[in-house]
């Protein structure tokens, strides 16, 4: 049994714990709610992005000039997947949710015969995934200095995968990250970006009235690595704002069972308080008793 | 006929301006172009330069980089790269993308792989000259 001293120690230590976990609750959900504006502001450049692409692509994608980011090299033998997850840990299960998803994928790929190649964005995603395919990795993005992620950091991993692409490495890229649904929920997803898919439903019609400056296919070859840089933004802001919102609510589940604790540790503590009292009186009862 | 037309300029990061506009110049890549109300549908890549934008309220001006302007029957709207509204831009910040134009047309220079490569590259850095001389900064 735990003397009176460690059990007092014991239940302030949990005290300062829970006023930390309550402290990073409160400032993921500040976080939360900036990544959410972000990810909303740049909702609307992404949509009519991919409605103008996805009528482009319907239009010129079946010639045989195609561009390769929209045709594909012809083979899928070699894939590429860039996970993206977050620099920092204590958030929920938000990092082993998009590894777990990635590590499926590519144990699927392997069985399948494929050549699995996995550049990680974020340094957590990383640790987990090097137990396994360590041997894989062809390369890393460190977001750790970024404050806030721009759109010239999506642009610096789209084109250190473009390059890739145009070097042959790979023939499919696929980007896994997990989308924001709402504080407590937020869905791992893998999304194929390289060659560029669009569903069909999301294609605007841009009928043969339209004029072309300049033609056709060269604003397709000049917008499609544009969109890929988009996607990847997208998927960054979406994974900022799933962080903080995992963060947010484990931190809420950390700062409730602290207080649980306490509760207990303080019955635990006066029930101790009361045994040494009547310990005390026995002992001077039976003391009286004697003489 | 309409004397006034949607027009939307939208970057990555946030949405930049929505409003109804009678006459936006447009800094295609093949030449500046003035959309008006009842343009005709036109779908244009873009070029750094300035977008001049008329309203009713009184212009506006935007610099813009890369992207591109889809005009159609329901308006008009541009998807840039980047987008500054021209009171918020400094010489500082100019300074800024023509260092950026000129590391990537050496990198492109000394890559020298692709020829097309190195010619867009100088013409963005000549763009960004040019948009120096053009603010008079």
């Amino acid at each position: 049994m735990p003397s009176l001293k460690d059990l007092k120690n014991r239940i302030s230590s949990v005290k300062n714990t829970r006023k930390i976990t309550k402290a990073m609750q409160m400032v993921a959900a500040a976080k939360l709610r900036r990544a959410q504006e972000a990810a909303e502001d740049a909702r609307p450049y992404a949509e009519r992005f991919n409605a103008v692409l996805a009528g482009l692509a319907a239009s010129v994608g079946n010639s045989d000039t195609a561009p390769k980011l929209l045709a594909g090299t012809g083979s899928d033998q070699v894939q590429l997947l860039v996970v993206m997850t977050a620099e920092r840990g204590l958030c929920g299960g938000f990092n082993s949710n998009i590894a777990k998803l990635a590590r499926l994928k590519a144990q699927e790929l392997q069985a399948a015969g494929k050549v699995v190649k996995i550049l990680t964005v974020g340094k957590k995603g990383r640790d987990v995934l090097k137990r396994d395919f360590a041997d894989l990795f062809v390369g890393h993005v460190d977001l750790t200095e970024v404050k806030r992620v721009g759109y010239s950091d999506a642009q610096g991993i789209a084109k250190d995968v473009l390059s890739r692409f145009d070097a042959g490495e790979f023939d499919v890229a696929t980007i896994f990250y997990a989308k924001f649904q709402n504080v407590v929920t937020q869905i791992p997803t893998a999304q194929q970006i390289i060659p560029a898919q669009f569903d069909a439903d999301g294609a605007e019609e841009v009928s043969g009235l339209v004029d072309y400056e300049p033609s056709e296919e060269a604003i397709l070859a000049d917008l499609l690595p544009r969109g890929v840089a988009t996607q990847i933004f997208a998927g960054l802001l979406e994974n900022g704002a799933s962080e903080q919102g995992a963060r947010m609510s484990a931190m809420d589940n950390a700062t409730r069972n602290a207080g649980d604790m306490i509760d207990k540790l303080t019955i635990e503590y006066n029930r101790s308080r009361q045994a040494v009292i009547t310990n005390e009186l026995i002992e001077i009862i039976s003391g009286a008793e004697a003489l | 006929m309409a004397d006034t037309m949607q027009f939307d300029l939208v970057s990555p990061e946030r949405s930049l301006a929505s409003l109804q506009a009678s006459a936006v110049q447009i800094p295609g890549s093949e030449g500046d172009m003035t959309a008006m109300p009842q343009h005709a549908p036109t779908l244009t890549t873009l070029r750094p330069g300035i977008l001049k934008v008329e309203a009713p309220e009184g212009t506006s001006e935007y610099l813009v980089t890369g992207g591109f302007a889809q005009i159609s029957a329901e308006g008009l709207s541009v998807l840039a790269e980047k987008a500054v509204p021209m009171d918020e831009m400094t010489r500082a910040h100019l300074d800024e993308l023509i260092e950026e134009a000129r590391t990537m047309y050496k990198t492109a220079q000394e890559d020298d792989s692709e020829h097309g490569l190195v010619e867009d590259a100088a013409k963005l850095l000549a763009d960004m000259e040019a948009l120096g001389t053009h603010m008079s900064l």
